[in-house]
């Protein structure tokens, strides 16, 4: 039943795109106290279709901003987002979310749930043999009828990317969706993603606090600095999949991230010998 | 206060129970009774019924374990109930010593329940109808406002002041007015019921919906849910455990106002009973009505709470 779906969406992808094109983006807030913050400046970037980026920085430096803006809940003061060459001007299935709590509706089932996005839509009578394909993909088989708060965190975010992947999106948009969860839980949702992506080709920008995931995960890593927040640097990680975390070039690619996040040392930067 | 049953061990309570009604029973027959036109039998048929009751309650405990928690959990309570039925019977019937008419016995309310039944279920028909009624469409009219209210700045600028005005009247204090502009005493009484339940249903509503955590919103709008959707789908459930306590609060003043509005301007229901039977003085009538309100006004608190239950059963857990 489950390659029966990855086969179909493998097809429908061949002529699907999900090319997101930022230009020239920013967006100030007024914060709780009154004064504004910047929370992005002059934002460009070009994600391929189909590429898996992951988008990395310190609190603050607007990489919520930029998967609101590209979702469509919030929009730039000043330059565009296209999907597609679309303009995005406001929410749409066609980017989908997943939030850092899972956000799942605690009224519904996580049967419901999942169908929610075919209810939102107005496509649960067509499509609603799907739901059980994407439960078996997510490995929520038997909690069919459980209400969200009684399962794990885990199980929560599983029931949540399945919710978001029902609807077929040409962008996953995933905001620290693993960032509540333990050790143990987060690789075994990393791996989760990447069997997802791998299959689907979809699209997947992903906000992370974790240097380790975003190595593991990626095929871009965009690096943010705050105040007001920029790219600083957009790195390839150019190692083949699948990723093991002891690898020395996987270890190098971590140290030099995280010195460009200033978390490390550098041997080479004398500033930091005192 | 760690187990949820109280003396659920017990092997005596439940005994001295089934004694209680006994004694009450028995002091029935064998104490003469000093107030002479009182017609014992309804009480007495009663107290068998009673006293069968929990001796077979207690028999079938001993092959239900679930039951035989409930009954010696319960057990002390229906002990002192049945002792306060023997005192007041004593008090009263057996010795005249509380003042008549105004505190009558058991033995003559079960009395003139027993004589009066036919005037007393066309009352509890009547009031029922009444309250049915009213509080179904107070409650829809009340959760219509409560979303245009909670969803829409327009309708809240326009509907809002109005609403926080008239809100506070008591919906009795309309009776003079309703009485007037309806045709019949039915339909204004149905008005002043409405009234009573839609103000707490749509404050709570309108509260509930804009207390609702906007990233349930976002979530739903990122699924591609439209306008309705955000309503049917997110807002009015996630509103609906206030929704609840709006209409909790809504039971009780409906109650009231149905008392009251049928005490001032019926012609039948139990609130209008209550009023004529105190103009012939017959107070035994007064507690008759008041017996059966609560009787039947527990019934209909019980209906609200199993259908909160099934709503909210999703919160189940969640809470505490």
């Amino acid at each position: 039943m489950t390659d029966n779906i990855i086969l179909k969406s493998e097809s429908e992808t061949n002529v699907k795109s999900g090319e997101v094109r930022v230009e020239n983006v920013s967006r100030t807030y007024i914060d709780a106290h009154g004064s504004s913050v910047e929370a992005l400046r002059d934002v460009s970037v070009t994600i391929q279709p189909g590429e898996l980026v992951s988008l990395i920085g310190p609190s603050g430096c607007g990489k919520t901003t930029l998967m609101r803006l590209i979702a469509g809940l919030d929009l730039p003061q000043e330059g565009s987002l296209y999907l597609d060459g679309e303009e995005i001007r406001t929410t749409n299935f066609e980017r989908g979310f997943v939030f850092q709590q899972s956000n799942l509706f605690p009224w519904e089932t996580v049967y419901n749930n999942i169908a929610a996005g075919l209810k939102a839509r107005k496509v649960y009578k067509q499509k609603k043999h799907e739901i059980a394909e994407y439960i078996t993909l997510t490995g929520l088989e038997g909690f069919e009828k459980s209400y969200p708060h009684q399962i794990s965190g885990g199980m929560a975010q599983r029931a949540s990317l399945a919710r978001a992947l029902i609807n077929d999106p040409k962008v996953l948009l995933l905001d620290e969706p693993l960032g509540a969860l333990d050790a143990f839980t987060r690789m075994d949702l990393q791996d989760k993603i990447l069997e997802l992506w791998a299959h689907r080709k979809t699209t997947m920008i992903l906000v992370t606090h974790d240097v380790d995931e975003a190595v593991y995960l990626s095929d871009r890593i965009i690096i943010m600095t705050p105040r007001p927040g920029k790219i600083e640097s957009i790195i390839n990680v150019n190692l083949p999949r699948p990723r093991v975390r002891t690898d020395p070039e996987f270890l190098a690619l971590r140290t030099d991230i995280l010195e460009r996040l200033h978390l490390v040392s550098s041997r080479k930067d004398p500033e930091f010998f005192i | 206060m760690t187990d949820k049953y109280w003396k659920k061990d017990s092997r005596l309570w439940p005994l001295l129970t089934i004694a209680g009604f006994l004694a009450a029973l028995i002091c029935s027959f064998v104490i003469p009774a000093a107030q002479e036109k009182v017609y014992q039998t309804p009480y007495r048929i009663v107290l068998v019924i009673l006293t069968v009751v929990f001796f077979s309650r207690y028999v079938f405990g001993f092959f239900n374990e679930k039951l035989r928690t409930r009954v010696n959990h319960q057990a002390q309570l229906y002990l002192a109930v049945s002792m306060l039925i023997l005192l007041w019977d004593l008090l009263t019937t057996k010795t005249n010593t509380l003042l008549l008419p105004f505190f009558p016995g058991p033995a003559q309310i079960l009395q003139v329940m027993a004589e009066d039944y036919k005037t007393l279920v066309i009352s509890t028909f009547y009031s029922m109808r009444l309250l049915v009624i009213g509080f179904t469409l107070g409650t829809v009219i009340g959760l219509t406002s409560g979303v245009l209210m909670g969803w829409f700045r327009q309708w809240s600028y326009w509907l809002f002041p109005a609403f926080k005005i008239l809100g506070v009247i008591p919906a009795t204090a309309w009776i003079p007015i309703a009485m007037i502009c309806f045709p019949s005493s039915f339909m204004a009484e149905i008005f002043l019921i409405i009234l009573s339940v839609w103000f707490p249903v749509a404050y709570m509503t309108s509260s509930g919906i804009a207390n609702t955590p906007k990233s349930y919103f976002e979530a739903a709008r990122t699924l591609g849910g439209g306008q309705l959707f955000l309503i049917f789908k997110v807002a009015i459930p996630a509103a609906m455990p206030s929704v609840f306590t709006g209409i909790y609060t809504a039971t009780g003043i409906s109650f009231a106002t149905l008392v009251v509005s049928e005490m001032i301007g019926a012609k039948a229901g139990l609130g209008w009973y209550i009023n004529w039977a105190k103009g012939w003085s017959n107070y035994a009538k007064v507690y008759a009505s008041i017996i059966i309100m609560a009787v039947v006004f527990s019934m209909v608190m019980a209906v609200i709470f199993a259908i909160r239950d099934r709503v909210l059963t999703w919160q189940k857990g969640l809470l505490q």
